[in-house]
């Protein structure tokens, strides 16, 4: 696309975009994914974003909103760095989400698709994650963890804590 | 299709295979209730309210969505229906509000309608109601979400139908909603399709919202006072204590020319009617110098003794009519100028060359397109202009013969319109009105390969880059488009103010060359038409005789010059130089028009007839206020030559209709009236009048009009101050106006017949160079119409705003 010096997406993934227009019979077909892998990269669909995606596709930006808005796992607003997505379905709510899901409300001082004040973290209580087996289970990011207590989730917190710690570390030398 | 033959209710019905259930049933008469279906749109099938009982089929089926075929067995309305839709219902009014005694939809809410056939009298649900503020989108829309029942029909009817694509659906479920593009606001047409489309009261006008209820309205059909398409449009009228109100204008049974379409001027433009600008009361200039009100007898009588001095002195008249009177008004005027005043002075500020499109028709009967062609022509060649700007109705049949008939359109125009996302081929031209560049079409398609110069639009094309991709240069490209053209069996030509004299017969001469080539020239005005059809032309009288043959006209008009007279500009110029005794102005405004400089008036008696103080009017010796087009009747001729009948709808207590107020200036000059508005008999004897059969001494006292009404089976008019007698006498004295009457008192369009033109017109025409001005209105912009109506304002400003922050957005990136 004649814009691509302007556009808000890294060259990897714009390369990708002009790739998946081109897949389908239909140039709107590649927009579920295109807004996947947008939230991926931005951290979620800002308008820049859906008035990109849809001059790529060539919709409008109110067609893209009119999909996006329908899949609950696209999402509107920032979320933190870690996004933490409980599962509360039946399974894991047997095996004590609840618990789970309450814990980490009083560990992050946040709610339901709350994010803390450092924006390290988010939290969200979402539908079915497909661990049925191994319940109750979270997700952080694209990362599970299972077989969930509430040690096991103070362990799981800490760790992405000291992740996001040196990762700022580096990012703070890195700019020094 | 072959017909089949299907049982629906135990009645045999035949439709075209394939056609829907719910359409075969209701062309029966028989009603299958439905909110998503939206006739000509596609289809939903959201709202399970056509559900009916198909034989053998386990499931109860949608009617919106079964195509017919032999043989099946429908039932449409049963026990276990009329359940199914009642629990749809329930459904529905699960979470709609009950506001029906303060909504605006309430009395013609198809929701309200079906809740009383099928609905139950109370809810199982107990939950709370989710309620949500109603929304202002738009100075011209408003949305009150939980009345809205997701039947999706405004998101067809913006998408689909108008081709802007400004409402969607977002979210999911329970929570789903109708969403405007701008986020919270609507960036778009304003054309109100939506609201009209909304079967419940969701979408709501800001003209009309919490006013008044549809019974308490008196219903006027009339012709939108706008532009040159002539939409009908339905007036909501209200009593006011200083006439009427109009409330609403929308086109409430969807009959007439434009079926279910109006934009936005047609639906919010009409608030000029009751403007505090208006003028009310005659004003006369005092010594002083100055306007001042005066009563209508005192008003008549000046400006009849001082068009009888002026008259008497030998000086000359002037007369300019025009664009947005009656055919009945405006053939009224020339035949005062020519009959009264004596002069041929007489014009109106032309926006079209219609008297080039009359003499380069002439003779050619059935080769202008109405209209209602646009709608089903298998092939359209647009030409410049830009429709969906200026001739919206235009646009809308030329979209929508576009998605149902699979219509081609071809579009050559200088500069990108809206409309090419309809066309099967565009061709860029590289021309400007300046060069008079459009002619050069007409040689192009008349096979001239040189006659398309492209060299001089290098930067245009670079613009464009889709065009140059795919043809390798624009001349071939130019040439694929004449073939595709010229292989067309049937077509509609379609131009506008970009071709004038000579330029019109080139074109037509071309087309006629051609079989089933059918034209339309594009007009400004809601009578441009009819103003020039009328007569109010220097050289050319009433059907576009010429003054130096006047033919039967000879014989009806005392005093008839066979001298063209000044057209508007020489009369201009003549009142500048001191040689023009009085000019006389209806419903125009030359001074703002032809940019003159109001000091050229000194020695020149100005009358204007006007409902605003126009920059004439305000330097006039004498101002008559006069009826705007929804406060008279008569009828009014579109661009495509389509008469309709204009009715009375509002009232406004001061003023009079220009019909009445050139009567009364008539009567107060000492004129015999029955001389000017052929009403009641000759007053030898009524009935027994001499019908034209006499000979010898008394052969010249045949009343034509009587015998004419007699031949007719009608009877005289009984006032000098009805319009439509001098509607009989425009059809007795224009082969062109032979107008089909049920059609056209029933508020239907009647073509008018632009052929008939004498053929010696031709000549006529050769020499003479007119000024044309075109008003290019847009979508909320209407002359000085415009200008003084508050909603168009709003929505305009609002468009602009809307719009600039869109390009100041793009700037900053």
């Amino acid at each position: 696309m004649s814009t691509e010096s302007l556009s808000i997406f890294s060259p990897q993934l714009a390369a990708r975009f002009d790739a998946l227009v081109e897949k389908y019979p239909l140039r709107r077909s590649a927009l579920i994914p295109m807004l996947l892998y947008a939230q991926d990269e931005i951290g979620y669909l800002s308008d820049a974003v859906m008035e990109e995606v849809a001059e790529r596709i060539g919709i409008t930006t109110l067609d893209v909103r009119n999909v996006a808005s329908y899949y609950s796992m696209l999402r509107f607003k920032p979320v933190g760095k870690y996004n933490v997505q409980v599962c509360t379905n039946i399974s894991c709510m047997l095996r004590g989400a609840y618990d789970i899901f309450e814990h980490l409300q009083d560990r992050l001082g946040i709610g339901h698709k709350g994010v803390t004040a450092d924006g390290v973290f988010s939290l969200e209580e979402v539908e079915c994650i497909g661990v049925c087996c191994w319940a109750p289970a979270l997700q952080v990011n694209y990362d599970f963890h299972d077989d969930l207590t509430n040690e096991k989730v103070d362990d799981v917190l800490a760790s992405y804590r000291a992740k996001a710690r040196s990762e700022q570390a580096e990012g703070g030398s890195a700019h020094a | 299709m072959p017909d089949v033959t299907f049982t629906v209710d135990g009645k045999k019905l035949t439709a075209p295979a394939g056609t829907l259930l719910i359409d075969a049933c209701r062309k029966a008469g028989i009603e299958i209730p439905a909110f998503c279906y939206y006739p000509g749109l596609s289809l939903q099938a959201a709202c399970r309210m056509c559900v009916v009982r198909q034989e053998k089929v386990p499931k109860l089926q949608t009617a919106c969505t079964t195509q017919v075929g032999e043989g099946q067995v429908f039932v449409t309305e049963s026990a276990e229906i009329a359940q199914a839709r009642k629990a749809t219902i329930e459904l529905l009014l699960g979470n709609h509000p009950l506001d029906c005694p303060v909504c605006d939809a309430g009395g013609e809410c198809e929701l309200q309608d079906m809740t009383f056939k099928y609905g139950a009298g109370e809810s199982l649900y107990v939950e709370a109601k989710q309620h949500r503020e109603e929304q202002k989108w738009s100075p011209a829309v408003y949305f009150d979400r939980p009345r809205c029942i997701l039947c999706y029909r405004c998101v067809r009817m913006c998408g689909e139908g108008m081709d802007v694509w400004a409402l969607g659906i977002q979210s999911r479920g329970a929570s789903a909603t109708i969403a405007p593009n701008g986020g919270d606001h609507l960036d778009c047409e304003q054309c109100g399709m939506c609201i009209d489309a909304c079967p419940v009261g969701a979408l709501t006008s800001d003209t009309y919202r919490y006013k008044t209820r549809p019974w308490e309205m008196n219903h006027v059909a009339t012709v939108c006072t706008h532009c040159g398409d002539g939409c009908k449009v339905t007036l909501g009228i209200r009593q006011a204590d200083n006439g009427t109100d109009i409330v609403r204008a929308d086109n409430r049974d969807k009959s007439g020319i434009n079926g279910d379409f109006l934009c936005a001027k047609g639906r919010f433009g009409f608030d000029f009617v009751e403007s505090p600008d208006r003028l009310t009361k005659p004003l006369i200039r005092n010594a002083a110098g100055t306007l001042e009100p005066a009563t209508w007898e005192q008003a008549i009588r000046h400006v009849a003794s001082k068009l009888k001095e002026v008259r008497a002195a030998g000086r000359a008249i002037g007369v300019i009519g025009s664009n947005t009177t009656t055919n009945e008004e405006n053939y009224l005027l020339q035949k005062f100028a020519r009959t009264v005043l004596g002069t041929n002075n007489i014009d109106h500020v032309r926006s079209t060359d219609y008297p080039g499109f009359a003499a380069a028709m002439a003779g050619h009967d059935h080769r202008a397109a109405s209209l209602r062609d646009t709608q089903t022509a298998k092939a359209i060649l647009l030409i410049g202009g830009n429709p969906t700007e200026e001739h919206p109705l235009l646009a809308w049949n030329l979209r929508t013969n576009f998605r149902l008939n699979q219509a081609r359109l071809y579009i050559a125009t200088d500069s990108p319109i809206k409309l090419e996302r309809q066309a099967l081929m565009s061709l860029q031209l590289p021309v400007s009105l300046e060069s008079g560049g459009y002619e050069s079409l007409s040689d192009f398609l008349g096979g001239d390969d040189n006659a398309l110069d492209f060299g001089a639009m290098d930067d245009v094309i670079e613009s464009r880059p889709t065009q140059t991709d795919t043809v390798p240069t624009e001349l071939t490209h130019a040439k694929t488009f004449r073939e595709a053209v010229l292989a067309e069996d049937s077509l509609i030509v379609i131009f506008g103010e970009e071709f004038r004299g000579a330029a019109i017969q080139k074109l037509v001469a071309w087309g006629l060359g051609k079989e089933n080539v059918k034209f339309a020239y594009l007009g400004d005005y809601v009578n441009s038409r009819g103003a020039a059809d009328m007569g109010l032309l220097p050289d050319l009288l009433p059907g576009y005789v010429p003054v130096s043959e006047p033919g039967a006209f000879g014989e009806e008009y005392a005093n008839l010059s066979k001298q063209p007279g000044l057209d508007a500009v020489q009369m201009l110029d003549a009142a500048g130089r001191g040689e023009l005794g009085a000019l006389y102005v209806v419903g125009a405004d030359p001074i703002a028009s032809y940019g003159v400089d109001p000091a050229a008036f000194e020695n020149t008696f100005v009358i204007v007839q006007d409902i605003f103080l126009t920059e004439t009017a305000a330097l006039a010796d004498v101002v008559l206020p006069s009826a705007s087009l929804y406060e008279k009747t008569g009828t009014v001729t579109n661009s495509y030559g389509d008469v309709q009948l204009v009715k009375k709808a509002a009232d406004k207590a001061g003023v009079k209709t220009d019909f009445e107020i050139l009567v009364r200036v008539a009567g107060g000059m000492g004129i015999d009236i029955k001389k000017l508005v052929p009403f009641g008999t000759t007053g030898k004897g009524g009935v027994t009048a001499d019908m034209g059969q006499s000979r010898g001494a008394q052969s010249g006292e045949a009343d034509r009009h009587a015998v004419w009404l007699t031949a007719n089976n009608l009877e005289p008019r009984l006032s000098p101050f009805d319009p439509l007698a001098v509607l009989d006498e425009i059809q007795r004295l224009l082969p062109a106006y032979q107008l089909d009457r049920l059609n056209l008192f029933g508020g239907n369009d009647v073509p008018s017949q632009p052929g008939f033109v004498p053929v010696s017109d031709l000549l006529a025409q050769a020499a003479h160079q007119d000024v044309v001005l075109p008003a290019h209105d847009g979508l909320f912009t209407s002359g000085t119409l415009g200008a003084h109506t508050v909603a168009l304002t709003e929505i305009r400003q609002y468009q602009h705003s809307v719009s600039d922050a869109v390009v100041a957005e793009t700037a900053a990136d």
